[in-house]
């Protein structure tokens, strides 16, 4: 086992685990953050969506050595506290208004998954577009994909 | 004993449990418009603390159906349902629903249902609330753990959870709510009638007031007490009608709300099971056991009736070791065996058709419909700690009486030493009415002597998860004098498991039944209980034949709306070619041969919002359905676009395809308790139904399933959804909530199949249509029994 450093929702932690330890395992059955779903273990279900150093990754598929002691981790948990004030994030709102969740088990994923993907259309100085919907992989067995496309443009608006 | 408990483990009431005594209608008016209340009958526990119980079985009131002939028109569902059925299976429990009201005056209820997406908990506060004047947020509701006095009424499934619970929940609300105006008359010195609530606070004519949380404390009798109360008039409603967000949605957007493996139970370890490589294989020997139990992070490793178990520190690390293990195996349930040797057996297996092939008057098809996985994304789940003469186990269970029996069998106990607590499920999709990994978790941590925390690897769930069993539908119509006068359909399927109560059920209530169908098997008794066609068509005769009467050959189980989704498909794409025959629009020939106002109101309002009959281009085409289950109707209207450009659109390992660009869904499901929690349901019944159409099936090839990944399962995808979607909830003419969370599903698939059909000029007859297209993946290999986690991740940061 090995001593691991990292940054988390604004803390540094560190957590004595075998390096090849994907950090999903790490977060959950370690460090008890649940938020990051388990839905397949191979980064296609995207349920385990979380941020690093501001980008959209799936813990699932990276060891807990592959990061480093500078390297941040935003799960839903520290997502509100990546903008001002003390309420919830824009696109976490957004989820409100428009009661996207059903079950609820994907949408810590689809919702870090759409701020990356709103930050990311932010950065190329465009509007949404349905093409940037549709490349969203996260699977909804509940199928709310029209209200999660509804909730976006509306997060991405007061983003 | 256990059959006299009430609530908590309190003593029951002598009455409770006794409908024929407990419902006194003081009126026999007509509840639709109101007036004409009945009074029903609750009790005010004695002890400490305010704690009021009304009969679950409350306000059932199923057709009568016992000593009726089976008619021949109308339908058997037309005059008692399966929803009836499960009702009249609620009548005889002895057990109550308890509302707790605290010191601070909000109100608990432990709902002896289960929360996994369908809204119940949002839509049962909202009931309370409203029958208690108190505000929303005010109403916790949680989900009861498994109650064995409430023998058959513990099951959460087809779509009854509203229908069968919504008045004994308001007479329970009601005892409260007079229970706390009794004790704030006392002490305001008021009369009772001249009192008033609002938010939880009691006020009288001078203005004092008297919160609900000060007023429980002075409600509680010493000893218990039965009182009667009325109902409040659909017209006084304030809340039930109004569209409220659900009750978890902050939890859920924060990654707070817990599922079972986010519980944090002492000692329980990951687990994971490897699986045989073929379906239902089971573990011979395990030839390298000491290796892989030294492997990191591994504590226990043992051969469990699925499997071989593993215990680590971390999934990840059971990942590991499952993929490390050297099993022989014992072969499975299917050898060798494919999908088409499947439809085969099921060709062999249909009942024949009694009217005659008549040439040109003649309109006939078959269909064929491939398995499905009923995988939820939350997979097979649960916790269990095992002790020497006792166990306790966590998980999203619909039919928790059932898996605390099966549990107990599976470890030798008496049912009354395990516990089954109920969580939330991350959906369930006919998945979780049984409860298939709190029995394995019950093996495994008997076999470990510890607690586990066990979960099934994705691949698992599509390759031995439960599937909605493959069936054929055939169908022959005949047409004469410009009039449909006949309608036939044998519908003929692998043969369901409905071993989760349900089946128990109809064993037990048999002289419940319709006669005639006290004799059949299960699922033609489920079968004729739910299948309606809701045209008038003269004779019509639809029968259901099984191939094979062993459900333990495949693992199946409902998968939301059991025969309906095929079953209407079926049905609308013949309706849609009679109208053809008689050169008919098919709405307008749809509207003229509907046999229920009901049908055609939403039929009407679903042509009209989605601007039927609009010109569309070549290669897209508009395509609609209607369905009637549930004690209620929903009519689907959809846009598909089937040209090259965009069926050929490709998108990395993904089923593209034809694409629904529009939908509109209309739906009358009786008093809509909230018309926002309906159309959730209606947009993931379409989901469902357009998934189960166009790309989601399961491939059988050599005795075991090939999908195992999202990826590899083409459930419907963002890429696949409608830019546009739509769903309008009416106002019903019915004073009684239907069933919501099944109802949108086969009459989107109907109306996907009939605009595919009406678009390409080809009627589709084998679902998912892409079945027979080449594979759009890789199978995984079936040995090791799931895949490796991927070390790439950082390569794909977005």
């Amino acid at each position: 086992m090995t001593t691991h450093t990292f940054r988390l929702n604004g803390e540094t932690v560190s957590v004595d685990v075998e390096d090849d330890v994907r950090i999903l395992w790490v977060l959950r059955d370690v460090l008890g953050v649940t938020g990051p779903k388990y839905g397949c273990g191979i980064n296609v279900c995207k349920a385990c969506t979380s941020h690093i150093n501001g980008k959209a990754f799936n813990p699932c598929a990276v060891p807990i050595g592959e990061i480093g002691a500078d390297d941040e981790i935003t799960t839903i948990e520290g997502l509100a506290d990546t903008v001002p004030g003390d309420g919830l994030h824009p696109m976490q709102e957004a989820w409100l208004e428009y009661d996207v969740a059903q079950c609820g088990y994907c949408q810590p994923g689809q919702i870090m998954a759409a701020v990356a993907l709103v930050d990311r259309v932010r950065a190329e100085n465009r509007a949404i577009t349905e093409d940037d919907l549709d490349s969203i992989r996260n699977v909804c067995r509940c199928g709310t994909y029209p209200r999660i496309r509804e909730a976006i443009r509306a997060g991405a608006e007061h983003s | 004993m256990g059959k006299s408990l009430g609530p908590a483990g309190m003593p029951a009431p002598p009455n409770a449990g006794r409908p024929s005594t407990a419902r006194t209608p003081s009126t026999a008016g007509t509840p639709k418009t109101g007036i004409g209340r009945r009074s029903f009958v609750g009790y005010v526990m004695g002890g400490t603390g305010l704690v009021v119980a009304a009969d679950l079985a409350l306000g059932a009131a199923p057709a009568q159906a016992a000593g009726l002939p089976i008619p021949s028109v109308p339908q058997i569902p037309e005059v008692y349902d399966l929803n009836d059925f499960l009702t009249h299976c609620a009548l005889p429990t002895s057990g109550l629903i308890a509302i707790h009201v605290d010191e601070l005056g909000d109100a608990h209820f432990a709902l002896p249902r289960m929360e996994v997406g369908q809204g119940i908990t949002t839509s049962t506060a909202m009931i309370i609330a409203e029958e208690l004047d108190l505000p929303l947020d005010r109403v916790h509701v949680t989900l009861a753990p498994a109650r064995r006095d409430l023998l058959f009424n513990q099951l959460t499934g087809g779509s009854n959870t509203t229908i069968s619970t919504y008045t004994p929940i308001r007479v329970a609300a009601a005892v409260a709510r007079k229970a706390l105006l009794d004790a704030a008359a006392i002490q305001l010195g008021a009369l009772v009638t001249t009192l008033t609530v609002k938010g939880g606070v009691i006020s009288d004519l001078l203005g004092n007031v008297l919160p609900y949380g000060d007023a429980a404390a002075l409600a509680a009798p010493a000893t218990t007490r039965k009182v009667e109360v009325e109902l409040k008039a659909e017209s006084e409603h304030t809340i039930v009608g109004t569209p409220q967000r659900r009750v978890d949605a902050r939890d859920a957007v924060t990654g707070r709300k817990q599922f079972a493996m986010d519980l944090d139970v002492p000692g329980a370890l990951p687990t994971m099971v490897c699986r045989a490589p073929d379906l239902n294989g089971t573990a011979k020997e395990v030839r390298n056991q000491a290796a892989v139990a030294a492997m990191p992070g591994v504590t226990h490793v043992a051969i469990i009736p699925t499997g071989v178990a593993v215990r680590a520190r971390t999934f990840g690390q059971c990942i590991d070791a499952v993929r490390a293990l050297d099993v022989a195996w014992n072969a499975g349930t299917v050898p060798g065996r494919s999908s088409e040797d499947i439809l085969k057996e099921l060709r062999r297996a249909q009942l024949p058709l009694a009217v005659p092939k008549l040439g040109a008057t003649t309109v006939e098809g078959e269909f064929v419909f491939h398995f499905r996985s009923g995988s939820a994304l939350e997979p097979n789940c649960a916790v269990a700690d095992v002790r020497a003469d006792s166990a306790t186990i966590w998980g999203g269970l619909k039919s928790p009486i059932v898996a605390q029996s099966e549990v107990a069998r599976a470890l030798k106990l008496p049912q009354g030493k395990v516990t089954v607590n109920v969580v939330q499920g991350g959906g369930s999709f006919g998945r979780k009415l049984f409860s298939d990994a709190a029995i394995e978790a019950a093996h495994a941590s008997k076999a470990f002597g510890a607690p586990v925390k066990l979960m099934w690897h994705r691949a698992d769930e599509p390759r031995q998860g439960r599937v909605h069993p493959m069936a054929t539908s055939r169908i022959r119509a005949t047409v004469l004098l410009g009039s449909v006068i006949s309608f036939e359909q044998r519908h003929t399927s692998v043969s369901t498991d409905f071993t989760h109560g349900l089946g128990e059920r109809l064993t037990a209530e048999v002289a419940a039944l319709p006669t005639g169908l006290g004799n059949l098997g299960f699922s033609e008794t489920v079968f004729l209980l739910s299948q309606e066609l809701p045209y008038n068509f003269g004779v019509v005769t639809q029968l259901l034949n099984e191939s094979n009467y062993d459900f333990d050959r495949f693992n199946t189980s409902s998968v939301r709306n059991i025969y309906s989704p095929d079953v209407r498909c079926a049905n609308e794409l013949i309706v849609d070619r009679l109208a053809a025959r008689l050169k008919l629009d098919p709405v307008v020939f749809r509207l003229r041969y509907a046999k229920s106002g009901i049908v055609k109101r939403v039929l009407k309002r679903a042509a009209e919002l989605g601007e039927w009959g609009r010109a569309m281009p070549a290669g897209t085409a508009q395509g609609i359905a209607i369905h009637k289950e549930y004690k209620g109707a929903t009519a689907v209207l959809v846009e598909i676009d089937c040209r090259p450009e965009t069926v050929n659109r490709k998108v990395r390992d993904a089923v593209t395809g034809p694409r629904v660009t529009k939908a509109t869904v209309v739906v009358d499901c009786g008093l809509a308790i909230n018309p926002l929690g309906i159309q959730a349901q209606m947009m993931g019944g379409f989901a469902d139904g357009l998934a189960q159409a166009l790309s989601y099936g399961n491939h059988l090839v050599d005795g075991h399933f090939l999908e195992a990944s999202w990826d590899n399962s083409a459930y419907t995808r963002q890429w696949n959804s409608p830019f546009d979607f739509h769903c309008e909830v009416l106002d019903s003419d019915s004073p009684e909530p239907g069933g919501i969370g099944e109802a949108g599903v086969a009459a989107s698939m109907a109306a996907v199949a009939c605009a595919y059909a009406r678009a390409t000029g080809t009627m589709p007859t084998e679902f998912p249509i892409n079945f027979r297209d080449p594979l759009h993946f890789e199978p995984k290999p079936f040995v090791p029994s799931i895949p490796e986690s991927p070390v790439n991740g950082l390569d794909h940061v977005s």
